[in-house]
């Protein structure tokens, strides 16, 4: 089964959920079917995600507009929320961190999964099936485990990472949690070792379904292995490239676990407060639901405003890349 | 796939380097993990540290077992009651809904879909607090029924069985059912159930694994360490036994060992329903 699955995939268009909205103009229900079991099927899910799904989000941008306290009541306070946290100084941070966690993370794991699927998409590589299991090992492991073997391993006195790095010449040890920028790249470690296999998958997954005769024609034009990949490949990747930057930044204003590990507060000077651990400790720590409520949905508007760039760049960079 | 090897490609021996780069780099936590855990502190603080298992695993492992305040093997036994759950909980709800969704004729059903699939692009933070506050009215902080009734249903669940059945099941073969007289939920348990099993199990693990690893929504409902999941137990481990990184390590290698075992049985399946697509990180 799992090899047939796979073979399928090399037919089967990848990734690309707005897409395949559109199938459902072509696919309407069975006709003959009785309508009134469809809202008999559907209603289970339905009032479990409405209770428990839906219901939540809406509620949380009404208490959004309360200072509301779980002991002492509530109280409605219009914006003031919003108007507290723009000028909340740990906000900014949080967002500083956030940002350059994921922008520390995003990119080499985006270039690594791009570099290792095109490795991957030869024909005649031998064991594939192994590396792409190999690959997605990570992503199946515990945050916390990962976190205490990573902590560990980027350890100031005694961790591994410091022991390469001065055997390769640097003449102190680095302090992967009190410095801003290296704690930073710690914590992007941990998240590029998860997603990198995963990712590459997916990019693989996608590259499968560019007919072969695209890169022969390519070929007989007597296009390089580099021309190839930049003309032909990459302009077939670019609805991939968009969701998994899409997908990408979701998780990385997520980013909880690993901070959260290395110390709870975020740090001595808050250098690795993110977005998530910051609505934690208002919500759960200082018992502020309003304000918490309100980072929640600055996140989202953040998922948003980053949604809609990023689906603008890419079209225009594919549009220049057909040019 | 192919009986030509296309002349285009050639494996070239740096393909095989970064592959194997990638495999060692996949692989060495967990190596690490054991190689610490089975080590005296002594020999992990050494420079150069001990890059071989010494013999001391099964000394650690049943100290993390028993070590006070942690409650290790409960933790075990409630992340598997908690992931089990759910793991089936997600495929009924999803199948049932997904065949309506790509099957059934019913007013509304495409913008339902569409509104479903939507609310997957909400961080999944947005909606916590109000989701602790609904689950501490309903008197479910702090229990496994906490964990498990809001991660029942999920719209990624939902989307992902609309899209296998619709790619899975031809309309023909439920119209014909239909003519021969079949009830629509006789068609659902004799016809659909059984060609969507395969797949069902893949959305099953997906859903087991993701509730094994959480740890934001346990860690903000659990509060008794009789009830915590493996991964609220193992953040236990570093404030009581701070120094002790064989302990730690080894708590965290116990905690993922069934994983990995798991992953032996099932993993080129993970991979095919990674690469089949649709599956939202």
């Amino acid at each position: 089964m799992s090899q047939l699955l796979e073979r399928k995939v090399g037919r089967k268009a990848p990734l690309t959920p707005w897409k395949k909205n559109k199938k459902q103009e072509v696919f309407p229900g069975v006709k003959s079917l009785n309508g009134r079991w469809g809202h008999l099927f559907v209603a289970p899910f339905l009032i479990m995600f409405l209770v428990f799904g839906l219901a939540p989000v809406v509620y949380s941008v009404y208490i959004s507009f309360f200072r509301w306290d779980p002991l002492g009541g509530s109280e409605f306070t219009g914006l003031r929320n919003f108007s507290i946290l723009l000028q909340d100084s740990d906000f900014w941070l949080a967002i500083r961190n956030t940002f350059s966690i994921w922008a520390l993370s995003t990119f080499p794991q985006m270039f690594m999964a791009i570099g290792l699927a095109a490795i991957m998409r030869n024909t005649r590589l031998k064991a594939k099936s192994f590396f792409r299991t190999i690959l997605l090992v990570p992503n199946i492991t515990s945050v916390i485990a990962i976190t205490i073997v990573f902590g560990q391993l980027f350890g100031r006195d005694f961790g591994i990472i410091n022991g390469l790095l001065s055997l390769a010449g640097l003449d102190h040890h680095i302090d992967f949690i009190e410095g801003v920028i290296p704690s930073h790249v710690a914590i992007a470690t941990m998240i590029t070792w998860r997603w990198v296999g995963y990712n590459t998958l997916i990019f693989l997954a996608s590259m499968l379904a560019i007919p072969d005769e695209l890169f022969e024609s390519a070929s007989v034009d007597g296009a390089s292995k580099w021309q190839q990949f930049r003309f032909v490949t990459l302009p077939q990747l670019k609805n991939t490239i968009t969701f998994v930057l899409i997908v990408g930044t979701i998780g990385g204003l997520q980013v909880f676990a690993e901070p959260q590990q290395l110390a709870a507060d975020g740090g001595s000077s808050k250098q690795f407060l993110t977005l998530t651990l910051f609505l934690f400790n208002q919500a759960f720590v200082n018992n502020k639901y309003g304000y918490a409520a309100a980072i929640g949905i600055m996140i989202t508007f953040i998922v948003l405003i980053i949604s809609v760039i990023n689906f603008f760049i890419t079209r225009k960079i594919s549009n220049d890349g057909t040019r | 796939m192919k009986n030509k090897i296309p002349r285009w490609h050639r494996t070239s021996p740096l393909s095989y380097f970064f592959l194997a780069t990638i495999t060692f780099l996949s692989i060495f936590p967990f190596y690490w993990m054991f190689v610490v855990a089975s080590n005296t502190n002594a020999e992990i603080s050494k420079s150069p540290p001990s890059l071989i298992p010494g013999g001391r695993f099964l000394i650690v492992a049943k100290k993390v077992m028993s070590a006070e305040g942690v409650f290790f093997n409960s933790a075990l036994l409630n992340t598997f009651i908690v992931g089990i759950s759910i793991a089936v909980a997600q495929v009924m709800f999803s199948a049932v809904a997904g065949f309506a969704f790509a099957k059934l004729d019913f007013r509304g059903r495409k913008s339902f879909i569409l509104f479903v699939v939507g609310t997957m692009m909400l961080p999944s933070q947005l909606g916590i607090i109000p989701l602790f506050m609904l689950i501490k009215n309903l008197h479910m902080i702090d229990s496994l029924l906490g964990l498990i009734v809001p991660a029942l249903v999920t719209a990624f669940g939902v989307f992902w069985m609309r899209q296998i059945i619709d790619a899975q099941i031809p309309n023909e073969l439920l119209e014909a059912a239909s003519i021969d007289g079949a009830s629509v939920p006789r068609i659902f348990f004799s016809i659909v159930l059984p060609i969507i099993r395969q797949s069902s199990f893949v959305l099953a693990l997906f859903a087991f694994l993701a509730a094994w690893n959480d740890y934001l929504w346990p860690t903000i409902i659990l509060q008794n360490p009789h009830h915590f999941t493996l991964q609220v137990a193992l953040t236990q481990l570093k404030p009581m036994y701070g120094l002790d990184y064989a302990l730690q390590m080894g708590g965290a290698f116990l905690a993922t060992a069934p994983l990995l075992i798991l992953f032996i049985f099932v993993g080129r399946r993970l991979v095919s329903g990674v690469m089949d697509g649709a599956v939202k990180g």
